[in-house]
């Protein structure tokens, strides 16, 4: 085979490609990009494909990867050559501020229907006053336990951290002098990743420490009450958490957690269903609270995570993809999502909806950590959030390998994210 | 000598026949490789951002060092690159090492005749055959310290006796990606042996073997030269390799600074930070780094490229 | 000549060590795969439940056949066009004496020498504009940058190692450099070929980045992207038994491979034999 037959053949299949695309005359093909392949890809596709049947248009849905780090440079190199492959793009609630550019704004597109979602969320998604995406589904850190160790030992879910690592530790001596020596007491992400991230600054902000940069971009994390969540978590290891755990990510921590390995477990909506399936060994003892306060004056809180729709300003047809993203976001759709695949809808209305409650009943409890998640400064950094991410993640890293203290370590961090925004973030 | 207008005519002719077959490999590679590695350098001159790739400005050296009201920025000036750099050359030192006596000692047993070897060349075949990202996730799932099996064993054996958090300490970290790294590339390293092995003329051997040598003698003094120049080719792709290390690095550790590799710092640069400028100087500086090293490998290695047939 | 009973044991013991080495990762798989939901949290070695369901999922989920099949077209085509490349370069690196020489085989190998994916975002735009990006043609063009220079360098190496007096009896009987390459060094260069060729087949067998980048639909894609692809029912889920089972099933084909060509891996011996 030479290097002609490569060319030509390579021209053929573009001719034929480009064909196909003509062919399709009456209604406009959009391609969307929801979740990977199983039962996501499948709820979004049933919703796609409801939308294309009532308008007449037609619906491709793209998988990306899994990780959503991945997927973010995925996205980016498409976005970059400015492709017009996928019109409406499914990005991290994270992601405004960096692909913000590429998307149109939504907001003429809505028909107000925006203002039905959670005002956190739609300010996050709108960068220099342009709305970049539209709410799709929220996600918010939770605290699970279990709640037949906690009763055989005579404790409550407990309301702040240092309850919270007190309970861990008596739960934990007590269940191994009875010889369940696998026991741990807390097991969460600790990995250095975005979910690092997201652990730390809820131990941060419960203690009324900020978000790591305030909403004016300046950096506010190096202060007493940070110091003081930072320091509380740096004791948990090796003490109520394995040194593993300085390596866990989502699904190593529920392994721990579902095989009864663990008294509590921070973690994201999804434990919910399978820790009480049929085949967990912990299915019926599983107690879900919202994430502790940061002593009596500290608040609950969760990060703010969760997916969002926005549409490429490279799309061939942005008002048709637009209309895709309206009839996706909203009220009926949503609550058919959070029926089928117990998403956590974005609008308020629906965690009173008895169908849904009847559904998924902790969404009624967890209204409040839903709607007062406490975001990520992607919006403060823009383009730079990744590295302020990472520079945190290091830092609470750090602190917990005991590589560094609490003060130093976000001495430490001011100190660089400062030298970072001097340029502007 | 007549022979000579006649021969120099004839060697003439071989290099224009050379130059006739080297042209397509040359003209594929260039147009595959040409673009993207010019681009790299080009934009390491630049301050691009992956959010808008058409609008930049050449900042000259900027990205590698500048000095900037009163501190310095850059790759160059940037510790976290250097432990990765340290990082790197480290883990290349110590897997292709351990690879390449492995892989010895496994090309040597299946170069021998032994009735099922077919089989087992398959079987070590395997863990090269396991795609990476598959293979490194599976290694995590394994080194797990509360449900991974290696401690479950090394419990039940009575190795340890509390379970390993392998891959959470940077100490142990490094050390199970070497072992990850070993497992997965042994095989290339025994295949490459095996077939320069396989290649020797078998008539030394014969020699060797009537006059009764040492057979640990022989392979040191006959059939180590002799492999030598394929030995070198296996060892410097191997390094070529470990020098840019990213997928098992990035899968298996907890991926803090501490076990970041060259192309993990390059790739978080070029990629999550969007820096196209900083992550192009900083994957150019990979490439004057890893150019140097195998320069000095093969002058270490008496490599010499221009090397007439035997 | 005798061996004593001790090294024979030691020789066998030896294998015995290297096997589990090679293969103890890839049972450990296959037990995964036949266990589901909860049983993949555990760490027993032995096979607790045996259920195929994973396999059948992996199958049904999605076009996991066109996908092994992309993969297969992908990897030989890669190998045809390097191993004819490669050997055709080989021959004039190897064998011709020419100035620049080494500064040629040099720069080749400079281009492994980039991170892949400082080279992703040039070729994105290679790509692009061949217009062949969602095709197999990308990934066959892509992973050259991967191929090439190592199937040149090896090839060349063993090329060189051959013994001259072949090619100059040839000569003299007038025969042409394609004569010489096709009908008096292939057959000699066999096992190198066929490990070349092999050890590139798995490169472009378990090539992710590119894969992953240059295609977009799923029945273009290759299987590692496929198997990354794989999820449970939310983002953060990993569905483990799925995985497990689309890697045994991928890693197959290449076992059988390696046993259809490890004859001509051996059959080199004869190598010898001319020169002598």
């Amino acid at each position: 085979m030479n290097f002609r037959t490569l060319i030509g053949a390579s021209a053929l299949a573009l001719t034929t490609a480009l064909a196909a695309g003509g062919a399709q005359a009456q209604g406009v093909s959009v391609s969307i990009s929801c979740g990977a392949l199983g039962q996501e890809l499948d709820i979004c596709r049933e919703g796609a494909e409801a939308w294309a049947e009532q308008t007449g248009n037609s619906v491709t849905v793209v998988s990306t990867p899994n990780s959503s780090t991945e997927r973010l440079a995925l996205y980016q190199q498409l976005l970059a050559a400015g492709a017009a492959d996928i019109d409406v793009f499914q990005i991290d609630v994270i992601w405004p501020g960096i692909l913000g550019e590429h998307f149109i704004d939504l907001a003429e597109h809505m028909d107000g229907q925006q203002d039905e979602h959670f005002p956190a969320i739609v300010e996050n998604n709108t960068i220099d006053g342009r709305l970049v995406a539209m709410p799709w589904f929220t996600d918010a850190g939770l605290l699970y336990y279990r709640s037949d160790l906690l009763e055989k030992h005579g404790f409550e879910a407990p309301t702040t951290w240092q309850e919270m690592t007190d309970t861990a530790r008596a739960v934990m001596e007590a269940e191994r002098a009875e010889g369940n020596d696998q026991l741990w007491g807390y097991v969460f992400q600790g990995r250095a990743y975005e979910g690092l991230t997201c652990n730390a600054l809820e131990w941060i902000d419960a203690h009324n420490g900020g978000s790591v940069v305030n909403p004016e971009g300046e950096v506010t994390v190096n202060n007493p009450q940070a110091i003081e969540a930072l320091a509380l978590a740096g004791t948990w290891i090796g003490d109520i958490s394995p040194e593993g755990v300085l390596n866990y990510a989502e699904e190593e921590a529920r392994g721990v957690f579902q095989s009864g390995n663990a008294v509590f477990m921070r973690n994201w909506p999804y434990v919910w269903a399978l820790a009480n399936a049929p085949d967990s060994p912990i299915s019926g003892n599983v107690g879900v609270v919202a994430l502790p306060k940061g002593g009596e004056e500290g608040k609950n809180t969760g990060t703010l995570g969760g997916w969002q729709l926005a549409v490429s300003r490279y799309s061939a047809n942005p008002e048709v993809a637009a209309d895709l993203v309206r009839y996706l976001t909203s009220y009926e759709e949503q609550k058919r999502r959070a029926i089928v695949g117990a998403y956590n809808p974005t609008i308020a209305g629906l965690y009173e909806d008895p169908e849904v409650l009847e559904a998924v009943p902790f969404f009624g409890d967890l209204y409040d950590t839903f709607v007062n998640a406490v975001a990520r400064p992607s919006r403060p950094t823009g383009e730079s959030y990744n590295r302020v991410s990472a520079e945190f993640w290091e830092a609470s890293h750090n602190v917990l390998t005991g590589a560094a203290t609490a003060e130093q370590a976000l001495a430490d961090l001011e100190s660089s994210l400062n030298r970072m925004s001097r340029r502007g973030w | 000598m007549a022979m000579s207008a006649k021969s120099s005519e004839l060697t003439r002719a071989r290099v224009r026949s050379a130059w006739l077959f080297l042209s397509p490999m040359l003209v594929v590679l260039a147009l595959v490789a040409g673009w993207p590695l010019v681009r790299t350098i080009y934009f390491s001159f630049t301050d691009a951002t992956l959010s808008n790739l058409s609008d930049y400005d050449f900042i000259g050296f900027a990205n590698f060092i500048e000095y900037y009201e009163g501190e310095w920025y850059g790759v160059i000036v940037d510790p976290d690159w250097w432990r990765a750099v340290y990082n790197t050359i480290w883990f290349t030192v110590v897997s292709v090492g351990l690879e390449l006596i492995l892989g010895m000692i496994v090309a040597l047993t299946l170069n021998a005749a032994f009735p099922g070897r077919g089989m087992l060349r398959a079987a070590i075949l395997i863990p090269w055959a396991i795609p990476t990202i598959v293979s490194a996730q599976m290694w995590g799932w394994m080194l797990h310290d509360q449900f991974g099996v290696l401690n479950a064993i090394l419990m039940g054996i009575g190795i340890i006796s509390q379970p390993v958090a392998w891959t959470a300490s940077p100490d142990t970290a490094l050390w199970a990606v070497v072992m990850v790294d070993v497992w997965k590339t042994t095989p290339f390293m025994a295949l490459l042996i095996l077939a320069a092995l396989q290649m020797l003329p078998s008539d030394c051997y014969e020699a060797a073997r009537v006059d009764g040598i040492n057979p640990i003698k022989v392979f040191f003094k006959v059939t180590l030269p002799l492999i030598r120049p394929a030995l070198m080719v296996a060892i410097i792709f191997r390094a070529l390799d470990a020098l840019r290390i990213f997928d098992l690095i990035y899968v298996l550790t907890s991926n803090s600074r501490d076990t970041a590799s060259m192309s993990v710092y390059a790739r978080q640069q070029l990629v999550d930070f969007q820096q196209v400028g900083y992550g192009s100087a900083a994957s150019t500086l990979l490439f004057l780094i890893i150019a140097l090293l195998i320069i000095v490998t093969l002058m270490v290695g008496r490599v010499r490229l221009g090397e007439d047939p035997r | 000549m005798r061996t004593p009973w001790y090294a024979k044991a030691g020789f066998w013991l030896l294998i015995v060590a290297i096997v589990i080495f090679a293969i103890f990762p890839f049972y450990y798989a296959i037990v995964s795969s036949l266990r589901s939901g909860q049983a993949l949290f555990s760490s027993s070695v032995w096979p607790d439940s045996v259920s195929i369901a994973n396999y059948v999922s992996v199958f049904t989920g999605q076009p996991f056949g066109r996908n092994i099949l992309n993969s297969v077209v992908v990897a030989v085509s890669v190998v045809a066009i390097s191993l004819f490349l490669g050997v055709t370069a080989a021959y004039a690196l190897g064998r011709v004496t020419f100035r620049g020489r080494g500064l040629l085989l040099l720069t080749i190998l400079s281009v492994s020498m980039f991170p892949q994916v400082a080279v992703l975002s040039g070729m994105f735009e290679l790509v692009r504009a061949f217009g062949i990006y969602n095709s197999l043609w990308s990934l066959i063009l892509s992973n050259m940058i991967l191929t090439l220079p190592f199937t040149v360098w090896v090839l060349t190496t063993f090329m060189r190692e051959l013994p001259k007096e072949l090619e100059e009896a040839a000569f003299v009987d007038g025969a042409s450099p394609w004569v010489v390459v096709s009908r008096i060094f292939l057959p000699l260069m066999w096992p190198a070929m066929v490990t070349t060729g092999l050890l590139a087949f798995i490169v472009a067998w378990n090539e992710f980045l590119f894969a992953l980048t240059f295609t977009l639909s799923t029945e273009q894609r290759t299987v590692p992207v496929a198997i990354a692809l794989l999820t449970g029912a939310t983002q953060f889920e990993l569905p483990w038994g799925n995985i497990m089972a689309a890697s045994v099933t991928v890693t197959v084909p290449v076992v059988v491979l390696v046993l259809i060509f490890q004859r001509r891996i051996v059959s080199g011996l004869t190598a010898g034999a001319v020169k002598g």
